[in-house]
């Protein structure tokens, strides 16, 4: 049966506490626009219940740990539907009060589960390395980004931490949503057409800082002189750096 | 007056036969300023020869009073010199740095003056950068040969990781190539600032506030393949600076050719030895990583690395008696000399194999070379074989494997263009 919710992680988790609930264990979870209407298929609309959500959470602190709960959380912002079907099996081996099933990797969905976590944790990690900041005229450093999976709330705190001293706004073409930085906190921001007209932050930009220019321009210069062309190596430097990241790369471009 | 983008050009240009680049290893957190280290190290971009761009690595200079026939930055080569200023490194690593280009600063220099002047500009930048800049992103020094302890003491404080290059492996190699030079001057100040991080580390367990001393350890590098040293002196030299001084890493640097002037060594046009250098670290990775010892991979009876080959699987293919290891039974540390298999596979064959004997169709899934591995491991429904196959067999096969692999990638590559 296909359970469809809203796309949130507390819809998702809503979707563990029915099915445990209604003692339905055959549940595929799928975003409801992602749906499309099948025949014979059975759906359940499942509304997010955020009281419903936080003790399926709970319930996951005590039987896995902080660091298992959150694993849940990043398998999730892969948005992958096969890797949602993983998560509900172990969820349910998990409150099915089984033994952990979490290091059977003989077990195909195990181990697509943590597959799953480490192609979101390499994502991650890029993100840290390939957002490129710009800077415009009153201070603000802004990037946009890409990623193949849903990383801004991963790398928030990394970010705040770094650039602790200068406002900063990250903001995801794809999803259309971004985080902002004010010295303070962070805060998630969505902008419309008509907010982009009346506030200072980009999508094509106010204007720029006066040697921002000059910074692309050095780091390009730099990117350039460091290599070694005897040592020339393409299909490495690809699997690196692969190609739809240039978009958003200063030295790429 | 040169252009700042021009004296980038030059410096940079002339720093990029350091191959160094990692940022990882420290623990600096942001004390109210900006930057942090990231533990892991973050490489934010790559270059075209596939080599990693983590750290704004550049000399201050490249003016030198030495003549070291394998540098590009030598007195009697006819390069384009200069300098930067103290606010121009300031102000080039702050301006990458706020944009997430870099993880930090590598700064290096030829040799203007003596060492104790060229030390003293280089720890101006790095005073100024964590003192007025509040910067706290990763400063990689480099240590010049012959400056005093106090200033070598002095930048220990500030930066995150220092080191100073072997240059050759030997020091016949060096005085080939490099009279004014010895490896003393490189193992005095690598045991100097090994004792210093060691008593910080002592101090550190009684008094909670003591400074961090480079956090991130020492490393250093040799020139492979301008000198004719075996890999088996190569590697010995790197375990003995791996013991003596407890270097977090040793780099092995594949020659190039930047001149024709010294009859020693390779002339240009002459192809770097890419494979030999990649076979090195792999031995390196296999000695600090994998419990192998140095004699089991290279020896005097085997003074060469076999370039066709990895040397864990060279390895193996000497050591029949070892195998097949049993991946339901063995221990970790068996299971991680079956070629093919990395440590991350080994721990997962260990943690899922709790869960029912594994058989060869979850090993394929789990990310090992299972066509090199197959040979050497036995699992739940391995067939039951008498005796073991023959050695010379098993290499044939791979490599026959690895060829039929390339071909068909070729092929594959020439068919797309139509």
């Amino acid at each position: 049966m296909y359970y469809l919710f809203d796309g949130t992680y507390l819809g998702f988790l809503s979707c563990v506490f029915e099915s445990f609930e209604r003692k339905e264990f055959n549940v595929i979870p799928l975003m409801q626009k992602d749906y499309r209407i099948a025949l014979f298929a059975e759906t359940r609309t499942i509304v997010t219940d955020s009281r419903k959500a936080l003790r399926v959470q709970n319930g996951l602190q005590e039987r896995v740990g902080k660091a298992g709960t959150m694993d849940f959380y990043r398998a999730f912002l892969s948005e992958d539907r096969k890797a949602w079907l993983a998560s509900f099996f172990i969820l349910r081996q998990t409150f099915g009060g089984r033994t952990d099933v979490r290091q059977d990797y003989g077990n195909a969905h195990v181990l697509y589960f943590s597959q799953t976590l480490k192609k979101v944790s390499r994502e991650r990690h890029r993100m840290k390395a390939f957002i490129r900041f710009s800077k415009s005229s009153d201070g603000l450093f802004f990037a946009l980004v890409e990623p193949d999976f849903n990383v801004l709330p991963l790398i928030s705190d990394f970010f705040r931490e770094r650039y602790a001293d200068m406002p900063w706004l990250i903001y995801d073409v794809k999803r259309k949503y971004g985080l902002l930085f004010d010295m303070r906190q962070v805060g998630e921001v969505q902008l419309s057409l008509e907010e982009t007209k009346n506030t200072t932050i980009p999508t094509v930009v106010t204007t720029m800082d006066e040697r921002d220019e000059l910074f692309q321009h050095l780091w390009k210069q730099y990117y350039t002189s460091t290599n070694i062309e005897a040592r020339k190596n393409m299909k490495l430097h690809l699997q690196h750096v692969p190609r739809r990241y240039w978009k958003y790369l200063v030295e790429k471009k | 007056m040169l252009r700042i983008e021009e004296k980038l050009k030059i410096l940079a240009d002339a720093a990029k036969y350091d191959v160094s680049c990692s940022s990882s290893g420290s623990t600096r957190k942001n004390n109210g300023g900006i930057g942090d280290a990231s533990a892991s190290g973050i490489c934010h971009t790559y270059t075209e020869d596939g080599r990693c761009v983590s750290l704004l690595k550049i000399l201050l200079t490249n003016h030198c009073i030495y003549d070291c026939a394998f540098c590009v930055s030598r007195k009697s080569n006819d390069v384009k010199r200069a300098a930067f200023t103290v606010e121009e490194v300031v102000d080039l690593t702050m301006n990458f740095y706020r944009r997430n280009y870099i993880e930090g600063l590598f700064l290096s220099s030829g040799i203007f003056k003596d060492a104790d002047f060229t030390m003293e500009r280089m720890l101006r930048i790095v005073k100024k950068l964590r003192q007025e800049e509040r910067y706290n992103g990763y400063i990689h020094f480099k240590t010049i040969p012959g400056a005093s302890e106090e200033l070598v003491k002095e930048a220990g404080l500030y930066v995150d990781r220092m080191s100073i290059n072997l240059e050759l492996p030997t020091e016949a190699g060096l005085k080939l190539v490099a009279p004014e030079k010895d490896h003393e001057s490189v193992r005095k100040p690598l045991a100097y600032v090994n004792d210093q991080i060691e008593s910080y580390k002592g101090e550190k367990k009684l008094i909670k506030h003591t400074p961090t001393f480079v956090p991130a350890g020492q490393s250093t590098q040799m020139v492979i393949g301008a000198t004719p040293e075996n890999d088996f002196e190569i590697m010995q030299v790197a375990d003995d600076f791996y013991r003596n001084y407890k270097l977090k890493r040793v780099y092995y640097s594949g020659y190039i050719p930047i001149n024709n002037g010294n009859s020693l060594l390779p002339q240009i046009g002459s192809i770097p030895p890419l494979v030999r250098e990649n076979r090195l670290y792999q031995t390196d990775w296999l000695l600090r990583f994998y419990g192998f010892r140095l004699n089991e991979i290279l020896n005097p009876q085997h003074t060469h690395l076999d370039l066709d080959i990895d040397p864990k699987l060279s390895w193996a293919l000497r050591n029949p008696e070892f195998f097949p290891v049993d991946i339901n039974t063995a221990n970790f540390n068996a299971i991680i000399r079956i070629p093919g298999i990395g440590k991350q596979s080994a721990l997962k064959i260990v943690q899922a194999r709790k869960f029912g004997r594994l058989h060869a169709y979850q090993l394929q899934k789990m990310g090992i070379a299972y066509n090199r591995a197959k040979y050497f491991l036995h699992c739940a429904d391995s067939p039951f074989i008498l005796g073991h196959p023959s050695m010379e067999y098993v290499r044939a096969a791979i490599l026959n494997e690895g060829n039929r692999k390339s071909r068909q990638q070729d092929s594959a590559g020439q068919l797309a263009l139509f």
